[in-house]
């Protein structure tokens, strides 16, 4: 896994955006802040001359790189918030969320962090590199920023113009109709709304996100973005509360959101919120595999994209290897051991280095 | 900075605090339908289904459905039942009927034009009258061409496709070019989506016609009856053997135009009957992936020579299913090959999607998608309606192309026609299970029984398509697993990845 954290001794530092132009001879991080028009330095060894902005005394640069942009704050804590060499790239908006989904991963906090982020947000993608290909967006729930997600999309779309825009949200804001229009009205054809939707059934959809309504909400927001041409992704995550009804589900976005442009399914990524309702979430995928390979034949069949993320080949049917992704992020991605032995193991996606439990049924697959 | 409301709602709460409050579920409207001894079929407005046991509607009606049922969460997640009079996504529904009817939003897209009465065969189920080769003065007139040229791109629809039929309009081989030429110079203007097809008997190309079918995409719509021995029983021709000429126009024609530039249609006479399996060997073995098995229709000669051609409705159907479980046999083996009608309801059937079909739609497809230019300069409102005006009944007879645009396409008899052609509101049809699945046709029950709205229970229409409707949800009831990959299959017009 690779450190996105770490801290060292500050000298002279404010919080600050920087960006790695250079590695110097000895070792150290040669950083620049736009906001200053300052040099930062980033070292592992003791502290020098006072009259520089250093943090020193850091145990490990190994994961930071030219190009990456840091936060550095006055306490000595660097976090990694873009890094060149990755495509997993996110824009992260707040910890809060109107939501509080049993399985959630990275559990909300009721934090007032929005102006925070914000700040930090509008500096991060004037730094950003106009030619790159992907960037998220995630939370939290982003669209909690209100008028300011919109102005964040307008600066994305300024600075950002070919960049492929991912946005995960819960979608319920989209119910009113205004949100949806402005974001028609921010022009970019590069967004892409990955929005959750758990059961055909409301009362298990709002059960599973735990929010009253949000079912509604939810499938009157896919309608609403889909009539101002926005481009929809709907997401799936498979444990004990959705696989009875996956087939079911299948049917009903097929008939009534059949222009979302791609569905992921997802395996469970065991933290945050998971261990803690393990009892209703963990399943093993085996357990699923009927209900898995009748709705994904089937949204394929109709001609929808279909992906399935988060799972490895070894817990699929063969049938859907072909539909699986490496989708787990490469800063959070390993193998196991046993994978060390599998035929397959470049074409797997692996696991989630965060997961506090895998499946047991894991199995090398021979050539 | 904590927020106040949070607190309570991070706390997780059982399933049962999710459940709306209410005390009795409400209706939303729906229809059902027994399709065999242990199942029915419920519909609901926009055409979704369930599969359930004999006597559940019934229980649904009594608010008998327990809340802890399986049913109950389907019946909830389809639009059966809802918790309020008018369910919170009214809306999702009002988007998916509007789906549904979207054929209706460019109105007509197909214009015929009948080039020329004049034909080189004589067969018996020939549905317009013909004349022998050589009188010019059943040939469209350049000026009746001309105007209804000109109206077709007065349809409001993006895109338009013209259709020659005839008689054999290549026997008027001119007037076909004519057409072309003159659509497309209007079209540099219009610039309309326009798909020219041919209908022919294929058996008159000529070098001059299939470079000039080339050089316009033109696609060829041919008749191939099945094997020789029938094809050339049902489709006469003096002089010659129909069957060798059509095989030999069709690879003539797929070989300069391209495979799929060349389509077969097939007519079911009394003699074709007793030979399903031979009919579809016949169609895979000349190098087409469907067939259409197609039931006579009861105009022109058809009607005329009813010893041949009045076979019972019951035998037809006899006909179609043993051809269907032939041709799922088929692919199950891996073979693709697709039964059109099928195809068509299953559209209805299994997607959200409008299926613009103009003979099975309601509001139905004259005028609405479908016009025909008569070769007398005559507009009718389908093609079935200049057929019962070569008996003599010119009831749908809509104006002639000299008229304007508005008295054709929006004149009094449009008016008057438009009573009858939406299913939602012709008796039998309005309270019928499988209604959102079929379509209405004035035309038919007018030439079959004398009433612009017909009487159903003895409406060949009526009982046809409610057979083949209820045997297809038959089907899936009793193999779905198996079938719906061959469905879907059918419905894509992709082979399934083996």
């Amino acid at each position: 896994m690779i450190q996105l954290r770490t801290r060292g001794i500050p000298i002279n530092i404010t919080e600050t955006l920087i960006k790695v132009s250079y590695i110097n001879a000895v070792g150290e991080l040669v950083c620049f802040s736009p906001s200053l028009n300052k040099t930062v330095l980033l070292s592992t060894g003791v502290p020098p001359l006072e009259r520089h902005l250093v943090i020193a005394a850091i145990p490990s640069l190994k994961d930071f790189g030219i190009g990456d942009i840091l936060l550095i704050s006055p306490n000595g804590t660097i976090s990694s918030l873009f890094r060149e060499q990755s495509a997993h790239n996110t824009l992260f908006i707040t910890d809060r969320c109107n939501s509080n989904c049993l399985m959630c991963s990275q559990p909300p906090k009721n934090t007032d962090d929005l102006d925070y982020f914000f700040e930090i947000n509008s500096q991060l993608i004037r730094m950003l590199p106009p030619d790159l290909k992907e960037l998220g967006i995630t939370g939290g729930e982003p669209t909690i920023l209100g008028s300011r997600f919109i102005t964040l999309l307008e600066l994305i779309t300024e600075y950002l113009p070919n960049t492929a825009i991912h946005i995960l949200t819960n979608g319920r804001s989209f119910a009113w109709k205004n949100v949806a229009q402005a974001i028609q009205k921010v022009c970019n054809p590069n967004l892409v709304f990955g929005i959750p939707l758990y059961s055909d059934y409301y009362q298990q959809h709002d059960y599973i996100v735990q929010a009253k309504g949000a079912f509604n909400q939810t499938i009157l927001g896919f309608h609403n973005m889909a009539r101002y041409g926005q481009r929809l992704e709907l997401r799936i995550v498979l444990h004990k509360q959705t696989y009875k009804r996956l087939p079911s589900l299948a049917k009903y976005i097929f008939m009534n959101l059949p222009f979302v442009e791609h569905i992921a399914l997802m395996g469970l990524e065991y933290t945050g919120y998971t261990p803690k309702n393990s009892d209703l979430l963990w399943m093993e995928p085996s357990e699923y595999a009927d209900e898995l390979e009748e709705a994904v034949s089937f949204l394929d069949g109709m001609g929808l994209a279909v992906s399935i993320y988060n799972l490895q080949l070894c817990l699929l049917k063969p049938s859907l290897w072909k539909f699986a992704r490496k989708s787990i992020s490469d800063w959070k991605q390993e193998y196991l051991n046993e994978c060390s032995r599998c035929s397959l193991v470049a074409e797997c996606g692996g696991v989630f280095a965060t997961s506090k439990k895998h499946s047991g049924k894991i199995k090398a697959i021979a050539k | 900075m904590e927020l106040p409301i949070a607190k309570d709602f991070r706390k997780f709460k059982g399933p049962e605090f999710y459940e709306a409050e209410f005390s009795e579920y409400f209706l939303l409207p729906f229809k059902f339908h027994r399709i065999n001894d242990e199942k029915e079929v419920l519909v609901n407005e926009v055409g979704d289904f369930l599969i359930v046991p004999i006597g559940t509607a019934r229980r649904i009606a009594s608010r008998d459905i327990q809340k802890d049922e399986l049913l109950y969460e389907d019946l909830f997640a389809n639009s059966f039942i809802s918790n309020k009079p008018i369910p919170d996504l009214i809306d999702v529904l009002a988007t998916r009927y509007r789906t549904k009817k979207s054929f209706l939003d460019d109105f007509t897209a197909l214009h015929i034009f009948v080039v020329s009465l004049r034909c080189n065969h004589s067969c018996h189920y020939c549905q317009v009258s013909r004349v022998s080769e050589n009188r010019q003065e059943f040939d469209i007139s350049i000026e009746d061409l001309t105007s209804g040229i000109e109206h077709m791109f007065r349809s409001p629809s993006p895109s338009i496709t013209m259709e020659f039929q005839g008689g054999e309009p290549l026997l008027a081989f001119d007037r076909v070019k004519f057409g072309v030429e003159y659509a497309l110079k209007l079209n540099e203007t219009f610039k309309k989506d326009i798909t020219f097809v041919v209908c022919t008997n294929a058996t008159v190309f000529t070098d001059e016609i299939l470079e000039f079918c080339k050089e316009h995409q033109i696609i060829i719509s041919t008749s191939l009856d099945g094997p020789e021995f029938l094809h050339n029983a049902n489709r006469p021709k003096s002089g010659a053997k129909s069957y060798q000429m059509v095989i030999d126009g069709i690879n003539r024609a797929r070989n300069q135009l391209g495979e799929d530039q060349v389509s077969a249609l097939m007519t079911t006479t009394s003699l074709s009957l007793e030979y399903p399996i031979e009919i579809i060997d016949n169609y895979i073995e000349n190098g087409f992936s469907n067939i259409f098995l197609r039931p006579i229709s009861p105009y022109g000669f058809a009607l005329k020579n009813s010893k041949k051609n009045r076979y019972h409705t019951e035998k037809y159907l006899e006909f179609y299913k043993k051809g269907l479980k032939y041709i799922i046999e088929l692919n199950k083996q891996g073979v693709f090959f697709v039964e059109d009608y099928t195809t068509i309801i299953l559209k209805k059937i299994l997607t959200p999607f409008p299926v613009s079909y103009v003979d099975l739609q309601s509001p139905a497809g004259m005028i609405n998608n479908v016009v025909v230019f008569n070769y007398d300069g005559y507009v009718y409102a389908t093609d079935e309606s200049r057929m019962l005006a070569e008996q003599g009944d010119f009831t749908f007879r809509l104006g002639h192309v000299k008229d304007n645009y508005r008295s054709i396409f929006y004149g009094e008899k449009a008016r008057f026609l438009s009573q009858y052609w939406s299913n939602e509101s012709l008796a039998g049809c309005a309270d019928c299970g499988l209604q959102s699945y079929c379509g209405a046709d004035p035309v038919f029950h007018y030439a079959a029984q004398g009433d612009f709205e017909g009487y159903r229970p003895t409406s060949d229409f009526c009982i046809k398509n409610m057979e083949i409707i209820r045997h297809i949800f038959d089907l899936l009831d009793s193999d779905g697993k198996a079938l719906m990959p061959i469905f879907n299959s059918w419905i894509n017009n992709r082979p399934r990845y083996q």
